[in-house]
């Protein structure tokens, strides 16, 4: 693999961004790798931009942060508009379908119908940040985290009476990058 | 030094005499508070004393308990994690009127509000004394101080109602003078599984009394011995209590203690998850 | 997952593992961000060891009150961030001159006042060492991950218990809100220490006597000892006292027993520094960029080194100046316009060239900032 991948999550308050990252990362050190995970946010509990990072790598990380992210993970357009720079320039954009994308930028995009799934196949958008981190996991591959591995965590970090919703979100998030 | 047996036992004489200028009320009323654990018969090895800062947060220095002076307004912030940490032991807080009711008023509160088991007494002279004669959150309206030197034009708190207000479920009022009800008061705030609150008068000759010439000390204990009236007097008469200070046992209402409730919890969860 | 021996964890959540390991089984707090993980985690674990917690009314109750229960005997601490570490800073002079043992936890912001509640900065350094009057004794450890945090904890409590002196962790929010992988620690490798007890009977008791290590045993409230505690300047019975000469002695012993037994508790990390030239002077968070930075450093032939205190106070004196007679320049990395950098610039300024690199922005400071800031001087 890759010595080490920079993630970053980002959405409005309560989508739920800083547990996709958790799962992400409790996932890779269970897998036996390093892992560190952060957040920025604001005041708000609720609406204001939320931002949450991963890093995953073979060697001991120094730096927490994302310096250029390989995956940037936009649920709103404020997201998108705020940590778009961010991105690596060979780095993947995942986007929810209804942000508005800069026509010139450079990097392959995933326009995903993330949050519409959520709702229309699970009747909540609470699982949209379970359907990003399946894309994520998707284009990250099986050789990064084993994906038993994934639905370990995702059962570990979601309360129990949604674990099998929850799950089924994760596949769909994969189903969504590899058709 | 000449002692009877109670100051023989509960006082550490070698730290005697005390440092209260002559004719405070403060010595008599913690011979009152020394007089109820000795009625009581506490263990002295589990009655801890703990004061705030000001004149009459050298009490527990004189006392042979576990004492402990604390910080101004703090005491019963310590008070309550003594207790908590310990609720085997028996807490009296002694604090001041500045220290319990400005710098301390939110430790007050919320203690109170809690109703954990802390027997708070305040010795109320109506005056900031260590440090000269400055008002105080008791201190008359109109009244002089170092500070007040054309009359004081804040209202006074009534503590009693303050900590009854907040929660306190025992409270009552005695005076320097009423040796025997401050004691008596004192020993049922001790029995009372819950906050408990004794306002004690005191007077202070030194600062009070001069710069409000209210003449020497027995003068002002004379002032509580023809002013005073207990409260269940002027509730059978109320024409008895008109202009007067109300005396005696105001509110006894025993609710569930604070440090009990932890240890249901305690009780219930201890040994889970673990 | 529960047979693993590492798991993913906040430094805040490390941090509470870290004082139960060590014995914790008292915490008073008051909700502040971004230190309130830690009352909340003390919250649910603590009633399952038969510990207690309680929410004060404020950051000087909650001090007050862990001084309370450490005086029946309870390892106790409480958990912050700079509002109410200023708060505190009254009961933590009460705490050094009682010899009351207790654990602050201060997860610093960004000030002053309320500043940046949810971002990260180290402009508390200074105020750990001179927050409350009077000359006192300062013990203040800086983690910079979170197994540290976890390791730091428990040598906080047990520098506390040994030596009768509130002890300081001085996090970050970089380090408090971050997840990685923490090793749990079976209890045996964990080593413990309680405070001293007197040995003998009540009656011989003197509370404030120090033996020879200038740390005076301590009694529990409850146990038969009946002695007395005040903030005042007081005699080794415990009694105030005007007397000069015990003033002197007294304040003198309580700095005393920290500064002559640093060696005890010098805690640092060198990285790089056998042939560095530059080096980079960081702690906390932003020691974690230093030390990406020297990597980067030494690819541009840079010869470049880091040096970090965890003990951050007492001053690693010996150690900084050890750095000033070897390295050419110094850079001061702080999330803070220059605190730390004062302390370094006092010891090895004679030595070497001491330079600081800041920044009060309320971002981690990253190793280009770093590398950047050496870069234009070299």
């Amino acid at each position: 693999m890759k010595k080490n991948f920079e993630l970053q999550l980002s959405g409005s308050g309560g989508q739920g961004v800083i547990l996709a990252a958790i799962i992400l990362a409790d996932a890779a050190i269970a897998q036996g790798l390093n892992a560190v995970q952060t957040q920025s946010y604001g005041p708000e509990a609720r609406g204001g931009a939320s931002k949450s990072e991963v890093i995953i790598s073979s060697e001991e990380i120094y730096f927490p942060k994302v310096r250029k992210a390989d995956i940037l993970l936009a649920l709103t357009q404020n997201s998108y508009d705020k940590y778009v720079d961010f991105l690596d320039e060979n780095g993947i954009l995942i986007v929810d379908d209804h942000v508005k994308v800069d026509e010139d930028l450079p990097n392959k995009v995933y326009n995903l119908p993330i949050l519409n799934s959520a709702f229309d196949k699970f009747g909540t958008r609470m699982v949209a940040n379970i359907i990003s981190v399946g894309a994520i996991y998707a284009l990250l591959g099986e050789n990064v985290i084993d994906k038993n591995i994934m639905l370990r965590s995702i059962t570990e970090r979601v309360p129990p009476v949604t674990v099998e919703k929850n799950i089924a979100a994760f596949n769909e998030g994969i189903k969504l990058i590899r058709g | 030094m000449n002692c009877n047996s109670t100051t023989k036992n509960y006082y550490r004489t070698e730290k005697l005499p005390h440092i209260w200028c002559p004719g405070c009320g403060h010595g008599t009323l913690l011979n009152a508070v020394v007089r109820a654990i000795e009625k009581l018969g506490l263990n002295k090895d589990e009655v801890v004393v703990v004061s705030g800062i000001g004149c009459s947060s050298r009490a527990p220095g004189y006392l042979d308990f576990n004492t402990l002076h604390t910080t101004h307004g703090r005491a019963l912030a310590f008070a309550t994690g003594i207790k908590f940490a310990n609720p085997k032991l028996h807490v009296i807080v002694i604090m001041g009127d500045g220290d319990s009711s400005a710098i301390g008023g939110n430790h007050l509160i919320h203690a109170a509000r809690r109703n954990i088991d802390l027997t708070t007494i305040v010795f109320n002279n109506n005056i900031y004394g260590m440090t000269g004669g400055q008002y105080s959150p008791t201190t008359p309206y109109g009244d002089f101080a170092t500070t007040s030197a054309y009359g004081n034009i804040e209202k006074p708190f009534d503590l009693c109602s303050l900590a009854q207000g907040a929660g306190s479920t025992y409270v009552g009022r005695g005076t320097a003078y009423h040796t025997r009800l401050m004691q008596n008061l004192v020993e049922k705030a001790i029995q009372n599984k819950g906050f408990s609150f004794v306002e004690g008068l005191s007077i202070c000759p030194t600062y009070y009394g001069r710069k409000n010439k209210k003449g020497d000390a027995f003068e002002m204990h004379t002032f509580y011995k023809e002013n005073c009236v207990d409260i269940k007097v002027a509730e059978k008469d109320p024409e008895k209590g008109k202009n007067k200070i109300l005396i005696g046992e105001f509110h006894s209402c025993p609710k569930p203690e604070y440090t009990e409730s932890y240890q249901v919890i305690i009780d219930r969860f201890q040994g889970m998850g673990v | 997952m529960s047979n693993k021996k590492y798991k993913l964890l906040q430094g805040n959540e490390a941090c509470v593992e870290g004082a139960l390991a060590a014995g914790m089984r008292f915490f008073a707090g008051y909700p502040i961000t971004p230190s309130t993980e830690i009352a909340e985690i003390s919250s649910q674990r603590l009633p399952l060891i038969g510990g207690k917690f309680i929410q004060m009314e404020d950051e000087l109750a909650s001090m007050a009150a862990i001084i309370g229960a450490s005086l029946t005997g309870l390892k106790s601490m409480t958990a912050t961030s700079g509002p109410g570490f200023s708060l505190m800073q009254e009961n933590i002079g009460y705490a050094a001159i009682t010899e009351t043992p207790c654990v602050i936890v201060n997860v610093q912001r960004g000030g002053p006042s309320t500043g940046l509640p949810t971002s990260p900065a180290q402009g508390d350094v200074m105020q750990a060492k001179w927050g409350t009057h009077g000359d006192h004794p300062v013990v203040a450890l800086t983690p910079n991950s979170v197994q540290e945090t976890y390791e730091y904890t428990v040598k906080a409590f047990n520098i506390a218990e040994k030596y009768r002196t509130p002890v300081i962790l001085l996090m970050d929010e970089t380090v408090g809100h971050m997840r990685e992988k923490m090793i749990i620690k079976d209890p045996s490798e964990i080593e413990v220490i309680n405070r001293k007890k007197p040995n003998c009977k009540p009656i011989e008791y003197i509370a404030f006597k120090p033996d020879k290590d200038m740390v005076p045993p301590m009694a529990a409230f409850g146990e038969g000892y009946r002695y007395h505690v005040t903030g005042l300047v007081h005699d080794e019975t415990g009694f105030p006292t005007n007397n000069n000469e015990v003033a002197e002695n007294l304040i003198r012993r309580l700095v005393e027993k920290i500064e002559k037994n640093i060696e005890d508790f010098s805690y640092y990390e060198e990285y790089r520094l056998e042939d560095a030239e530059v080096v980079i002077v960081a702690y906390g968070g932003v020691s974690r960029s230093a030390k990406y930075a020297v990597d980067e450093l030494r690819k541009k032939n840079i010869k470049a080194g880091m040096f970090r205190p965890i003990t951050i106070w007492p001053f690693l004196e010996k150690q900084i100046r050890e750095v000033g007679l070897r390295a050419k320049e110094i850079y001061v990395a702080e999330m803070n316009l220059g605190q730390y950098f004062l302390e370094v610039e006092r010891v090895a300024g004679k030595y070497c060239s001491v330079k600081k690199i800041n920044k009060v922005n309320g971002e981690l400071m990253t190793p280009d900032e770093i590398i950047n800031s050496i870069g234009g001087n070299i």
